[in-house]
């Protein structure tokens, strides 16, 4: 019986995942009332997502969180860059080219002083850290831009196997840290309006964590955020191997 | 119909990655540079354009706001296949080059945002509401 329940959801994977999203959030939105929306219930559910994908890790030692464990692989795909990218192009429809306009311009230089920043505080903890050499540096302060951009700029230079998991590790540290941190944090920050959002989307970069963090702040800051974030991983990978790289080579080399 | 909106919809998302993919390409990289934010403004044009002249269906207005308001639920997904066990076991040194950056970037929205000069902040916000409403 259990087999033929259980052989089911596994032949209906992103049917499963719909299935129990579905739930995960009808109960995140009714703790979510229960607290008179002081954590909004969107806020609670990307958290439950965060506590499965640490448990599903744990069962199943992989590195896709809960999507390792075969009945749930359909998170996997529900989660997926494919719809995930889709859904994000999404929420754009009803978005004033004005308001893009507007906001285009400080977003874009958030962006250029975030790459900046990241790569140099990434760099700079590497090497309080004892990884001395320029390419150890660039590729962990790549890892400090976005979870991609690290391991680009490590394949690109050439670094060792353990460095480019070091920066992997410190770009997922920095999606989840802003996953959770923004809906508490966007008040006091000033996130309140489409501008700041594309502002925020410039200085975090990494896609997933705007993209949950405006979720579970302001779905209407969503496109604003999302939009600025998703030319940051784009251009860390083309400036932290050439340019960063030269500018560390330059001052370390 | 419902398919249509659902079809400009991805027919922006891959026209934006192939533009930036070719972006990409032209610098000498093997990356997306900003593809799903150029599939974002071509959905922000066209849909306007074919709405100004009344060529776009509430249907297939509602095959692109169905996708809007899966978008908590997918984030939910994404967030559930993430490898938080990888950044709980980071250790120091990732953690800090991951988290230094989050800290300089909060610090960073006021003074940038001061930038753009909206001079109406919760004006602003408006015009995204239909947005909003799809998302949830």
């Amino acid at each position: 019986m259990l087999d033929i329940i259980v052989g089911t959801l596994e032949k209906l994977p992103l049917i499963t995942a719909f299935a129990i999203v579905g739930v995960i959030m009808w109960i995140s939105y009714a703790i979510g009332k229960l607290v008179n929306n002081r954590i909004h219930g969107s806020a609670i559910a990307i958290v439950a997502g965060l506590v499965l994908a640490y448990i599903g890790g744990k069962v199943s030692g992989g590195t896709k969180g809960i999507s390792d464990i075969s009945l749930f692989a359909g998170f996997g795909l529900m989660g997926g860059a494919m719809l995930r990218d889709f859904a994000i192009v999404s929420t754009a429809f009803g978005v004033k080219l004005e308001e893009v306009k507007k906001a285009g311009l400080a977003g874009g230089i958030a962006l250029v002083i975030s790459v900046i920043i990241s790569t140099a505080v990434g760099a700079a903890v590497a090497y309080a850290f004892g990884y001395t050499s320029v390419v150890d540096m660039a590729t962990i302060g790549g890892g400090a831009t976005t979870f991609i951009v690290g391991p680009v700029t490590g394949a690109a230079l050439g670094a060792s196997s353990e460095v480019i998991a070091l920066s992997v590790a410190a770009g997922v540290v920095k999606s989840i840290a802003v996953m959770i941190l923004t809906p508490l944090l966007a008040k006091p920050a000033g996130l309140t309006t489409p501008a700041a959002a594309a502002v925020y989307g410039g200085l975090m970069g990494t896609t997933s964590g705007v993209s949950a963090g405006l979720a579970a702040t302001d779905p209407k800051l969503v496109p604003y955020g999302a939009l600025t974030a998703t030319f940051y991983t784009g251009f860390g990978c083309l400036m932290v191997p050439s340019v960063g790289y030269m500018t560390l080579a330059a001052l370390f080399g | 119909m419902l398919i249509y909106g659902v079809s400009l919809m991805s027919g922006c998302l891959i026209a934006g990655v192939i533009i930036g993919k070719l972006i990409g390409h032209m610098v000498g990289i093997d990356a997306d540079v900003g593809g799903v934010g150029i599939a974002m403004l071509l959905l922000v044009v066209i849909s306007r354009w074919f709405i100004d002249r009344e060529r776009m269906s509430e249907l297939a207005q509602d095959g692109i706001k169905f996708w809007s308001a899966m978008y908590i639920p997918i984030v939910v997904a994404m967030a559930a296949s993430q490898n938080v066990v990888a950044a709980f076991d980071a250790g120091t040194m990732a953690f800090i080059a991951g988290f230094l950056p989050v800290v300089a970037g909060f610090l960073l929205i006021r003074p940038l945002s001061a930038l753009s000069g909206s001079s109406e902040p919760e004006d602003a916000a408006k015009p995204a509401k239909r947005a909003a409403q799809g998302a949830k």
